[in-house]
This record gives structure tokens, C-alpha cells and sequence, in this order.
């Protein structure tokens, strides 16, 4: 590397004096307004530490995706040597354990869920760290000792699911771009300022605050030592594109190391980035195939993140995610673009290392966004299937901030400034049959809410269900309020997240993320009891088989806003009943439509429902219309889910299309340019996300029945993408019944 | 072996329940239909008794749903933000023809909300009324289904002539046209014919793009629904060679063919 240039300083601003990298960007950043023509492919180095990688994650996949466990060690930022994967090979260097894709057991959420997940494989965790559990506590052991009987039944009958009670809450993202601009040495004076700054009176606010600064500093130590191991000096700030990229990749590293949560979303690094490669690239330090190498080798490590996962685990979050979420794009407020190269050179290790489903790329889509990009984003999804979108118009005009990132799924934080507490979801159809059977669980009859006078006899009438439904569902609110304040006060006390939180600013402004699975049930149900007639079949406990329907009705999913409008209801009356409960450090309420792939376990725990639906049968994913209900084209099912208000969910709609390639247009052009209208309508009309997959139904067919010819087939599922392969069969196959837009 | 067109039919059509048009169904994401995305209203009846039909259930008269005028532009409109500067909304079938009077109502409204019309037809008729709709129509994709007026017949029931007309029609008013060609082995890829009708056109100034539609079964099922014989069981889909050669053909005379 020639070190005699001058590397150019940097414009100054408020970034010197506080941490404040979202300022640097906005005073540093070069927005591209071009096309891809400048990509390079990958270096041979990359190949060769790539291919290393390869053959780990086939024997990953050989192995029952699981290829070694650390059993011995608990694990933490300094708890493992360093681990190479094809060292004079790798540029950026870290790995979670000593080993490529060796799992490490991280048991502070959950000590019964790690040691299940060992024993699965046949391994035993060492007799150390189950004796240390005889004395040390964790958050799964605390929140089951302040669960009431009223939450255990809610969880129990499947009308509360997937509650991050027994493992990690993820969705707290680092400003990780802070290593890289200040050093460790800088961010650690930083929290001594804010330490000392608590101070007068002694509140429970504050002694709390306190000790979380203490293990923040204490975490920022751990870090510069675990760069150490790696021959790495973080103290000071990266001086240089390559050190920018293993500065941030540290802070993650860190991270991952030593949190499991469900998500650990990466933030929005790669405009960041693009300044300091843009210098080097300037200065002749380095070239475009070496800038592209730092991202390629960067991403690679990325996609190798794991967490040690027991199997039942999969049944809420199919196919081992991780969402190391990167959010690309958007525009600031000023009117430039944050499209960078750097945004493409993201993109392009999608060609450079072959589609994957991490990091979960995802662009922040704004229709004043350079029309190259556009179009090479369209062009990405048609090749990959492994992006999904965002609607940054949107977003930046009702939460505020452009310098944000997506946390999991589809959820916006800014970046180092709030933070974001998960709570999974409520079952609404669950909800429905509760209110329709006298506050009973439709299956075994246990009574859930009291006070819900029976139906009367006949076909149901829409207002007395609706009625009973919202009471029940402001019942559900009021549980589900209490278990999300009991869940986050003890995540907090036994597995504070002190990696993410040393790189936030402290005591930030926290979203408590509520959820909600089955909208679209909800919506045709409720359409049917108004439209057709719809008559309850009951056994001899009173309890709801079945429902028998006359008469057509309209369904979600084909632009009528007859049924359309339901939905906007029943999510606006929800999220209303959800506001007016306390949460854990005064978070503000927020509400997701969106499912992962729970949508599969809730449909099998959930009996039949008014629309026409089995008992047993998936539910659509996240904010989709059922399973081949929307019958009039693509574009009518888009416009029904774009009429539910941002305002109401403001944790995110998610919505996952799927559509044949040719469809699209005749011509790869016609495509590319369709796809990109398709986007620009969508979003134009105030909707939220979209994951895009453009697919043959004969490939996934082709995949669920040889799954080795396709090792590396992504598909979008719910506000992430998975390897198809990876999934569950039972995953698979209701992925391939979703509906596929065809119009030949 | 067709069943009979009737005259009054169609005569109903134009002139029955004004306000609406009798659809068969309706894409909403059209992207084969014209420029762009486009909504679709594949409209029903049709005159012509095409062998290789793919929608035979679009063909008889009295089917389909009456949807209203109203109700049509409404969808548009909310397709609209989808639409960029090149698409718009579509009148297919069936045979559009058949309801030109609503349909001039259907593109005027739409033309009054800056939606692009754009009308897919085999050109059968050509009275005032299809004259006044034409105007009204961004675009029209032409089906000329055969050069030949004797294969023609054999193929479809009708003569070529009506179809040949009104593109003479529309090349004497500056009518922007692309042609569509169904690509029939044993039936349509005779290489003599292919030229002639390349010839026929080739100096036309108002032909913007040529679409080769190789011939599919995808809508075979149909006729076994509807109890119709289908002629063309034996007929296989055509060949790659075939479809070159077509290719090769059209491209000696138009500069923009497009094989689908």
C-alpha cells in the first residue's frame, strides 16, 4: 500500500465534536448517479477464501445445518481466539468463534433453550457452564418468575406466540459505523463524559443507567482487546478505506459474539463506507477491484454469522436467519440521494459470491432516486430474488430521520439514536374465534377472556361479532402489554445488550415493536359475515369445527374497498388499544404486520375461520392476501395491502410477491423496467415493503425434491430472505402454494 | 365445426346496457399487452373462430360479467401511479371491436385522466364508430393472422380482407400500430408466407414493432370445459428453427421484432 499521499481531510462539522456519524455522512457523502458499467467482479483472493467458505457450508448443510458447537464456553467478545477462514487470503479478518461456522453457546437468554439445542445434536454442554447455571440466572428463568397465570394461558393457546421469553430480543442495532470514525479510544471517553453527566439524586433511572455505561465502556475494552487478538489497533479511527471496513466489521463482531438475538440488524454502513473508499480511490490508494474486494470479503463474513438455535426454533424463524440487515439507499432531507457506489458494490456481491440470503439486503426505495440505481436494483431481484424494499419516502416523512436503518425485518431505527424492543405477536384470528365462542379457545374450550356473552344462534351478524371481536382484542392488548413490560425489564437486567448499546448514544429513545399475524383472515372473515352468510358449526361443547358460507363476498387482495377497508380498521383499533397500556421504560408503542414464517405454526395451531379457511391451514404471510384469493392481478393485490396506513404500523407491512420472470415483460429490458414501475407504484401509493422474488413455481418444485442441485436458491419469505433448501419441508411446500402472478 | 356467428349477437353488444361493458376478466398487471404495465380488460365475444385460440371462453356473446364504465375507470385510476410514463390501460378479448361505442366512452374518460388507451384487435370492423374509437386509442396492436385470405379462413372462420383494410385505414391517418403474428407450425410458418406478409407491410411508416407470438396450448383446457373440439391437438409448439426463421424473415423487413 503506498502511504506517502496525503489521504484529503475530511469536511468538518458537528461529527468533531459529538459522535455524530449520520453528520459526517451528510457533509462527506458523494452521491452516484450512474449506472453499473464501473462494477468490477471478484479478485482471486476473494475466490479462494470464498471457496474455503463453500466447502464449511456445505458440510454445514450435510451436517443438518449445524456444523460444529462449542459445548465448553460461554460465549462473549474475548471469550474466543481469532478463527481465519483462509488467512493470506482474507482482507477482513473475525470470526464469532475459533472456527468458521462453529456455534458458540450464548446461554444469558436462555440456559434450558441452549442446552436443548446442544443436546439435539447429540452433544452435551460441559459440566463448567451447567454448574455456573446452578448460581447465575437468566432472562428466560426471570420472566417466567413475574409471568401471571392470565400470560401463560395467552401464550400456552397460541394467542400469543414467538414472545422473546426464552431467547434473545435482538433487533437493537449499533451504530457500528462509530468504530470506524472515532476509534475505541474516543467512543470510551465519550461514555465516561455521559457516566459523569449522571449524576444529583440517586432514581432507579439513574443507578440503572449508570451500571449500563459501566458495562458499555467495559464491552468497548473488551473490544480492543479482541481486535488485539487479531493484530487489530481499534483505539484510534480508521485512517483508511480498508480499516474502516474491519473497524466496523469489529464493532459487529463484537456484537454477534456475543448476543444471539433473533436479529442482529448490521444498520446502514455502506454509504458510510463509500467515503472513505471514495478518498482512497481518489488518492490512487486503491483500486476499483480492491474496493469491491473490501465488500465482497466484508459480506462474506456476514453471511457466515450463526447463532446456536434449538429445532423448535425454526418453527417461528424458518431456515436459520440471522438479519444482518443492511438497509442502501434512500435520500436525505437536503434532496440528494444516499446512493453511493458503494450502495451497487453492496448489490454486487450478489453476483460477485452468488445469491444469499444474508445480509439482508435491503433497499430503502425512494422514487427520486437515481434512475440507474433503479434499474439495477430491478435487475438484482430478477436475478437473485434476494433483495427486498423499503419505502423511504414514507418513512423519513412520518418517523423523521434519514439516517436510519431497517432492524430485523422491515422496522426503522435510526441508527445510534433510538432502539427498538421485539414482541413478536398476537394472533388475531386466534382472537376472533376466542370472541366467537365466549371467550374460549376454539380447540380445547379453555376459557381465555372473561365476559363474552354467547353468539346467538344462526348466521353471525357483523356487528355483534365485531363487537365481541374488539373487546377481545383490547383484552389481548392489555396481556400482551404486560408480558412485553415483564420480557423487556428482565432482558435488560440478565442480558443487556452492552456490545450494541456502547455504540448508541445512552439512555436512547426506545419503540416497543407489537405485532399482529393474520390480518388478511381477519379481513375476509369479517367480509364474509357482512357480505355472505356465514353459519358456525359447533360440536357438542359449543364450540366452533367449522363455518358454513352462502353467497360470495369480497376477499383482501383484489383492490375492493369493501374488505380492504376492514383490514385498515381492525389494525387502526389495534394498535389504538395497544397505546394505552404502560411499557418498559416508557417505549412507544408501535405494530408490525408481518409474520417471519410463523405464519405456517399459527395456521396449525389456529382452528377453521369464517372466510373459509381449515383448521390447521398457514396463514398468508406478514400483511399478504391469503393464498390465491387475489384474483385480479398483481398490481389489485398491491394496491389492497398499500392501503394499510403506515401510521397505524408503524413497525412495518410487510408484503412478499412473488411472480413468474416472464410476467414481468418479454424482453430482460421490458423486465428491468416493469419491476421498476411496479416499485415506483407501489411505493407512490404510501405503502411500506416489499420483498420481491421472480420465480418459476417449477424451480422451487424442482428444489423441494433435489435439494442439493440448489445450494445457494434464496427466496424471500417475510422481511427476510432464506436458502430455500434450508427451510422445512412443511416452510417449503406453503411457500410454494403462495400465490404466484402470472399473467401469460 | 364453428358454432354460427350471430349477427344480432353482436349486434347486442353495442347496443345493450350502455353504460357497461361485458368483460370477460380483467389483469391488472398486463406486461404483455402493450407498452408497459398495463390493466388489461379482456373483453367478451369475438367473431373470429381462431384454431388456436387460448381463450375460447371469450368468444360467445352472451357470457361474461357486465362491469360499468365507471367502474373500469376507477380501477384504472388506481392503478395509475403504476402506469409510469409508459403504460396504461388495455382493451383485449374477445374482440374489443364488438362494443366500439362503449369503448369510446371507456377511452375518452380515460384520455380525461391522462391515462394511455391502447386497443388489441384483429381489425374486423372499420365503420364510423371504430374510426372515432382509433382516435381515441394511443395504440393499436394489430392481429394479422394470415397474408393468405384462403389460410386465413382456414384458420380463423373469416376472410383477411376486413383485417388488411383497416390497416390501410390506419396507416392513411398516422395510427401508430404494432402487428401480432401467432406462430402456428403446419398453419402459419409457410417461409412464402412469412415474406408476403413482411412484404405486405414493410413500407408502412405507421408500424412501430412486430410481435412473433409462438403458438402455445395453454388454453387448451378451455375447450375441453367448454365441450369444443380442439383442432389443433396434433399441432406441436413451434420449433426453436421455426421460430429463427420466422425471426429472420421479419427482421430482413421491420427494425423492431420482437419474439415472444
Amino acid at each position: 500500500m503506498n502511504t506517502e499521499v496525503q489521504p484529503k481531510e475530511f469536511v468538518k462539522g458537528a461529527w468533531n465534536i459529538t459522535i455524530d456519524p449520520a453528520d459526517f455522512v451528510q457533509k462527506n457523502i458523494r452521491p452516484y448517479e450512474g449506472d453499473a458499467a464501473f462494477l468490477e467482479g471478484p479478485t482471486d483472493r476473494t475466490l479462494h477464501v470464498w471457496k474455503a467458505a463453500q466447502l464449511a457450508l456445505r458440510e454445514e448443510r450435510i451436517n443438518k445445518g449445524c456444523r460444529a458447537i462449542d459445548t465448553e464456553v460461554i460465549s462473549n467478545i474475548t471469550s474466543h481466539k481469532p478463527g481465519y477462514i483462509r488467512r493470506d487470503d482474507e482482507i477482513i479478518v473475525g470470526l464469532q468463534t475459533d472456527e468458521i461456522l462453529k456455534r458458540a453457546m450464548k446461554p444469558f437468554g436462555g440456559m434450558k433453550l441452549v442446552q436443548g439445542a446442544v443436546e439435539e445434536r447429540g452433544l452435551e454442554v460441559s459440566k463448567r457452564v451447567l454448574d455456573i447455571f446452578n448460581y447465575a440466572r437468566s432472562h428466560n428463568q426471570a420472566v417466567f418468575d413475574a409471568y401471571d397465570s392470565e400470560i401463560r394461558a395467552y401464550r400456552s393457546n397460541h394467542v400469543l406466540t414467538g414472545l422473546p421469553d426464552n431467547y434473545a430480543r435482538g433487533r437493537i442495532i449499533g451504530d457500528f459505523r462509530r468504530m470506524a470514525l472515532y476509534g475505541a479510544a474516543q467512543l470510551i471517553e465519550a461514555k465516561k463524559m455521559d457516566f459523569a453527566h449522571v449524576g444529583g439524586e440517586m432514581t432507579e433511572h439513574k443507578v440503572r443507567l449508570r451500571e449500563e455505561l459501566s458495562q458499555q465502556i467495559a464491552a468497548l475494552k473488551d473490544m480492543i482487546t479482541m481486535a488485539g487478538s487479531y493484530g487489530i489497533d481499534i483505539t484510534h479511527p480508521a485512517q483508511n478505506a480498508y480499516e474502516a471496513v474491519q473497524w466496523t466489521y469489529i464493532a459487529y463482531l463484537a456484537a454477534v459474539k456475543e448476543q444471539d438475538g433473533a436479529a442482529m440488524s448490521l444498520g446502514n454502513v455502506s454509504s458510510f463506507l463509500d467515503i472513505y473508499i471514495e478518498r482512497d480511490l481518489e488518492t490512487g490508494l486503491i483500486t476499483e477491484a480492491e474496493a469491491q474486494e473490501l465488500i465482497d470479503q466484508f459480506v462474506m463474513k456476514l453471511r457466515l454469522v450463526r447463532h446456536l438455535r434449538p429445532a423448535s426454533y425454526d418453527e417461528i424463524f424458518g431456515g436459520d436467519p440471522t438479519w444482518v440487515t443492511e438497509s442502501i439507499g434512500g435520500q436525505l432531507h437536503d434532496g440528494r440521494t444516499k446512493v453511493t457506489k458503494t450502495s451497487f458494490r453492496f448489490l454486487q456481491t450478489l453476483y460477485n459470491l452468488g445469491p444469499a440470503p444474508e445480509p439482508n439486503l435491503t433497499v430503502l426505495w425512494s422514487n427520486d432516486l437515481p434512475e440507474g440505481f433503479k434499474k439495477f436494483c430491478a435487475q438484482v431481484s430478477i436475478d437473485t430474488s434476494s433483495v427486498q424494499y423499503e419505502n423511504d419516502d414514507l418513512m423519513r416523512k412520518v418517523r423523521g430521520s434519514d439516517d436510519y436503518g431497517i432492524a430485523c425485518c422491515v422496522s426503522y431505527q435510526p441508527i445510534g439514536k433510538r432502539i427498538q424492543h421485539f414482541g413478536a405477536r398476537a394472533n388475531l384470528p386466534k382472537a376472533l374465534l376466542i370472541a366467537l365462542n365466549e371467550g374460549r379457545e376454539e380447540e380445547k374450550g379453555t376459557l381465555i377472556i372473561n365476559g363474552i356473552a354467547a353468539v346467538p344462534d344462526g348466521a353471525l351478524d357483523y356487528d355483534t361479532v365485531m363487537c365481541r371481536f374488539k373487546y377481545a382484542l383490547s383484552q389481548l392488548a392489555r396481556v400482551y402489554a404486560k408480558a412485553m413490560y415483564i420480557i423487556h425489564y428482565m432482558h435488560d437486567k440478565y442480558y443487556y445488550e452492552r456490545a450494541q448499546m456502547a455504540v448508541v448514544d445512552t439512555d436512547p429513545g426506545i419503540d416497543i415493536a407489537y405485532g399482529a399475524a393474520g390480518i388478511s383472515i381477519i379481513a375476509d372473515s369479517l367480509s364474509a359475515i357482512k357480505y355472505a352468510k356465514v353459519i358456525p358449526i359447533r360440536n357438542d361443547k359449543g364450540l366452533t369445527t367449522d363455518f358454513k358460507i352462502e353467497g360470495d363476498y369480497p376477499k383482501y387482495g383484489n383492490d375492493d374497498d369493501r374488505v380492504d377497508s376492514i383490514a385498515q380498521e381492525i389494525t387502526s383499533f389495534f394498535i389504538n388499544e395497544l397505546r394505552r397500556h404502560d411499557t418498559y421504560k416508557d417505549a412507544i408503542p408501535t405494530l408490525s404486520l408481518l409474520t417471519i414464517t410463523s405464519n405456517v405454526m399459527y395456521g396449525k395451531n389456529t382452528g377453521a375461520t369464517p372466510d373459509c379457511r381449515k383448521a390447521g391451514e398457514s396463514f398468508a404471510p406478514g400483511a399478504n392476501p391469503m393464498h390465491g384469493r387475489d384474483c385480479t392481478g398483481a398490481i389489485a393485490s398491491l394496491n389492497s395491502v398499500s392501503k394499510l396506513n403506515y401510521e397505524d404500523a408503524q413497525d412495518g407491512i410487510s408484503n412478499t410477491f412473488s411472480m413468474v420472470p416472464k410476467s414481468l415483460g418479454s424482453t430482460r429490458e421490458d423486465q428491468i423496467d416493469n419491476l421498476v414501475a411496479t416499485m415506483g407504484g407501489y411505493f407512490g401509493r404510501g405503502a411500506h415493503h416489499l420483498n420481491v422474488n421472480v420465480l418459476n413455481r417449477e424451480t422451487l418444485m424442482d428444489a423441494y425434491e433435489n435439494p442439493e442441485k440448489y445450494p445457494q436458491l434464496t427466496i424471500r419469505v417475510s422481511g427476510y430472505a432464506v436458502n430455500f433448501v434450508r427451510l422445512s419441508k412443511a416452510h417449503q411446500l406453503e411457500v410454494i402454494a403462495r400465490t404466484f402472478h402470472e399473467n401469460m | 365445426m364453428y358454432s354460427s356467428i350471430s349477427e344480432s349477437g353482436t349486434d347486442m353488444l353495442v347496443i345493450k346496457d350502455p353504460h357497461s361493458i361485458r368483460i370477460h376478466s380483467l389483469e391488472t398487471f398486463g406486461t404483455h399487452d402493450g407498452p408497459g404495465i398495463r390493466m388489461v380488460v379482456f373483453v367478451q365475444g369475438c367473431q373470429f373462430r381462431c384454431l388456436y385460440c387460448q381463450n375460447p371462453d371469450t368468444l360467445s356473446m352472451a357470457g361474461g360479467t357486465l362491469v360499468s364504465i365507471d367502474e373500469l375507470v376507477r380501477r384504472a385510476i388506481n392503478q395509475k401511479t403504476y402506469f409510469g410514463n409508459k403504460g396504461g390501460v388495455t382493451v383485449s378479448g374477445g374482440e374489443p371491436l364488438l362494443q366500439r361505442t362503449k369503448l369510446i366512452t371507456f377511452f375518452k374518460e380515460l384520455h380525461d385522466n391522462n391515462i394511455n388507451t391502447c386497443l388489441d384487435s384483429n381489425g374486423r370492423l372499420l365503420d364510423d364508430d371504430v374510426k372515432e374509437l382509433l382516435s381515441h386509442a394511443d395504440l393499436l396492436l394489430l392481429d394479422v393472422k394470415h397474408i393468405n385470405d384462403e389460410w386465413h379462413h382456414k384458420l380463423t372462420g373469416v376472410s383477411n380482407k376486413p383485417t388488411l383494410r383497416l390497416a390501410e385505414y390506419c396507416e392513411s391517418i398516422g395510427q401508430r400500430m404494432w402487428l401480432r403474428y401467432v406462430l402456428v407450425p403446419g398453419w402459419s410458418d409457410q417461409p412464402e408466407f412469412l415474406l408476403e406478409w413482411a412484404q405486405h407491410f414493410e413500407n408502412y411508416k405507421t408500424i412501430e414493432k412486430v410481435e412473433i407470438i409462438p403458438y402455445h396450448k395453454l388454453g387448451v383446457h378451455k375447450w375441453e370445459l367448454l365441450g369444443m373440439p380442439y383442432q389443433l391437438s396434433e399441432t406441436k409448439v413451434p420449433s426453436t428453427e421455426i421460430k429463427e426463421m420466422a425471426l429472420n424473415i421479419f427482421q430482413q423487413h421491420f427494425s423492431n421484432v420482437i419474439l415472444k
